[in-house]
C-alpha cells in the first residue's frame, strides 16, 4: 500500500507516494532531500530531529509521514533568509553553543517555538523547556546562552 | 527503526471509524497523537495490520466548560490543556500534570484520550484523573458510555475500553468550594515518566477539617490506583503536618509495587509515601489559599 503526501516544506511544495510506515523524518531526509534534521535516538527521548509543523515543535521520529499530508513543515534550512541567519542560529554562533553539532537542528527548531510562546524567557524556561533535546557534548551552559542571545536580539528587532 | 508494514485510515467521522473496527476487528490500532503507539510500533511491540489516525475525525478535540466540569476531547493535546487560561483558572491542577508530560515536543502530539487509553504503568495522567474523579466516556456500535477513572485501569497497558470502542471524551469535575490539588512526581531522567507520581485532591471545611479526600498513585505498580488507606487516613482530621505524614505512610498500600531498573520494591514504595506527603502537603496549602 501507497499513500498519496502533499506537505509544503520550507516554502516547497512536495508530493510523493510512501509507504505509510515511513516515518516523517525518513521522508524530509531520504526523499526530501533534506539532511538537516538528524536521527539521533529513534526512540522520542533526544530532539535531535525536531521540526516545526504547522508551527508546533514536533519529533519527526515519532510520527509517520502520512500523518503531516497537507500540512505546513518548517526544517533547520528554512530558518535562513537570503544567506543571512536566523537570531537563533547567530546566538549559537555568538555563545559557541554546539560542540559537534549533531544535536544543534534540533535545539535550534526547539528553541524557536520557545521564543514564540516565551519571547524573554527566564534561565529556568529555557532549561525547562529543553527537557527533550539531549546534548551529548554536555554544552547546556552555552546553549542556555545561546538562546538569551537570540531573546534579546529578536527583541530589539521587533 | 521503522515498524511492520500497516495499512493506513484518516476517516473524518465517528461513525467511520466504528465501521472500520468493526471490520478489521483485532488487527486494528487507532491512532491518536501517536507518541505512545508509534515507540511501540518501531520496537515491533505492537504491529497492527491497520492502522486508524484520528487526527481528521471531527469533535474529539478542545476544552469546554459545561456547568460544573470539564468535558475533554479526546484528542486534545497536552499542550492544548497546560496553555488553556480556563484550565489553569479553574482548575489548574490540570495544566500542571500536562506541563510535566514528556517535554515540549512530546506534549505537541501527545494526547490525553491516547494516554489514558494506552495506560502506560508510568503515565502521568492516570494519577490525576482517578484524584479528580473523572469520568472516561466512551462510544462504541451501541452509543455512549461512561466509565469512572478509578474502574478504568485494569492492569498493565489494559483498560475498560472494549472491542470496537473509541475513549471520545474525558470529563472532569469542579471541586466543591475549599478544594486543593496537586500532582508530585519523580520524573525519570530521561524519558520524564513518572517513576512515581501521586495526585492528591482535598476539601476543607471552614474550621480546617478535611471533609473530602482523594489520592492516587502511578508509575510504582502496573497501573494507576486509588490510594484509599491515605484517603480514609485524611478525612476527618485537621490535616496539620503530623496527620499529612501519618496519611502519607499507607500510599504504598494496595499498589502492585513493581521492581524494575528504576529501583527496587522498596525504594519505589519509599518513593510513593514522600511524593503522597509532598502532593498532600501542596494540595492543603493550595484548599486554604
Amino acid at each position: 500500500m501507497k499513500l498519496p503526501v502533499k506537505m509544503t516544506i520550507n516554502g516547497q511544495k512536495t508530493s510523493d507516494e510512501v509507504e505509510p510506515r515511513l516515518l516523517l523524518v525518513h521522508y524530509i531526509r531520504e526523499v526530501v532531500g533534506l539532511t538537516g534534521t538528524h536521527v539521533g535516538c529513534d526512540t522520542s527521548q533526544c530532539g535531535a530531529c525536531t521540526i516545526l509543523m504547522n508551527g508546533q515543535a514536533v519529533k519527526a521520529c515519532t510520527m509517520f509521514a502520512v500523518q503531516a499530508d497537507g500540512a505546513t513543515i518548517t526544517t533547520i534550512e528554512g530558518l535562513a533568509r537570503n544567506g543571512e541567519l536566523h537570531p537563533i542560529q547567530q546566538g549559537f554562533w555568538e555563545k559557541h553553543g554546539l560542540q559537534c553539532g549533531f544535536c544543534t537542528p534540533g535545539m535550534i527548531m526547539t528553541a524557536y517555538q520557545l521564543l514564540e510562546r516565551y519571547p524573554k524567557p527566564t534561565e529556568e524556561q529555557i532549561r525547562h523547556q529543553l527537557e527533550g533535546n539531549l546534548c551529548r557534548c554536555t554544552g547546556y551552559h552555552n546553549i542556555v546562552k545561546a538562546i538569551e542571545w537570540a531573546a534579546e536580539h529578536m527583541a530589539g528587532k521587533k | 527503526m521503522y515498524p511492520a508494514a500497516f495499512d493506513y485510515y484518516a476517516p473524518k467521522h465517528i461513525k467511520e471509524v466504528l465501521g472500520l473496527l468493526g471490520k478489521l476487528k483485532d488487527d486494528a490500532k487507532v491512532l491518536a497523537g501517536g507518541h505512545s503507539l508509534i515507540p511501540m510500533m518501531k520496537l515491533r511491540l505492537a504491529q497492527p495490520k491497520h492502522l486508524v489516525d484520528l487526527r481528521k475525525v471531527s469533535g474529539l478535540s478542545g476544552i469546554k466548560l459545561n456547568g460544573k466540569a470539564f468535558a475533554i476531547g479526546a484528542m486534545t493535546t497536552h499542550w492544548e490543556i497546560e496553555s488553556s487560561a480556563t484550565v489553569k483558572s479553574k482548575l489548574p491542577v490540570l495544566a500542571e500534570v500536562a506541563s510535566v508530560i514528556g517535554d515540549p515536543a512530546v506534549r505537541n502530539k501527545g494526547t490525553l484520550g491516547g494516554s489514558l487509553a494506552h495506560a502506560d504503568p508510568a503515565a502521568d495522567w492516570p494519577a490525576a484523573m482517578i484524584a479528580l474523579d473523572a469520568e472516561i466516556v466512551c462510544e462504541g456500535p451501541k452509543g455512549k458510555r461512561k466509565v469512572a477513572a478509578d474502574q478504568w485501569f485494569l492492569g498493565l497497558m489494559a483498560t475498560a475500553l472494549q472491542d470496537k470502542e473509541i475513549l471520545v471524551q474525558v470529563r472532569v469535575p469542579l471541586p466543591a468550594a475549599g478544594s486543593g490539588a496537586a500532582y508530585m512526581k519523580f520524573p525519570h531522567p530521561a524519558s520524564r515518566f513518572a517513576v512515581v507520581g501521586v495526585c492528591a485532591a482535598v476539601t476543607l471545611d471552614k474550621q480546617g477539617t478535611c471533609v473530602k479526600a482523594s489520592v492516587a498513585v502511578t508509575g510504582a505498580g502496573t497501573k494507576a490506583v486509588r490510594a484509599k488507606g491515605v484517603e480514609a487516613a485524611l478525612v476527618g482530621k485537621k490535616l496539620e503536618a503530623a496527620a499529612i505524614e501519618a496519611a502519607a505512610q499507607k500510599a504504598a498500600e494496595g499498589v502492585d509495587v513493581q521492581a524494575d531498573l528504576q529501583g527496587s520494591v522498596e525504594y519505589k514504595a519509599h518513593l510513593c509515601r514522600v511524593f503522597a506527603k509532598r502532593a498532600i502537603t501542596e494540595a492543603v496549602k493550595r484548599a486554604g489559599a
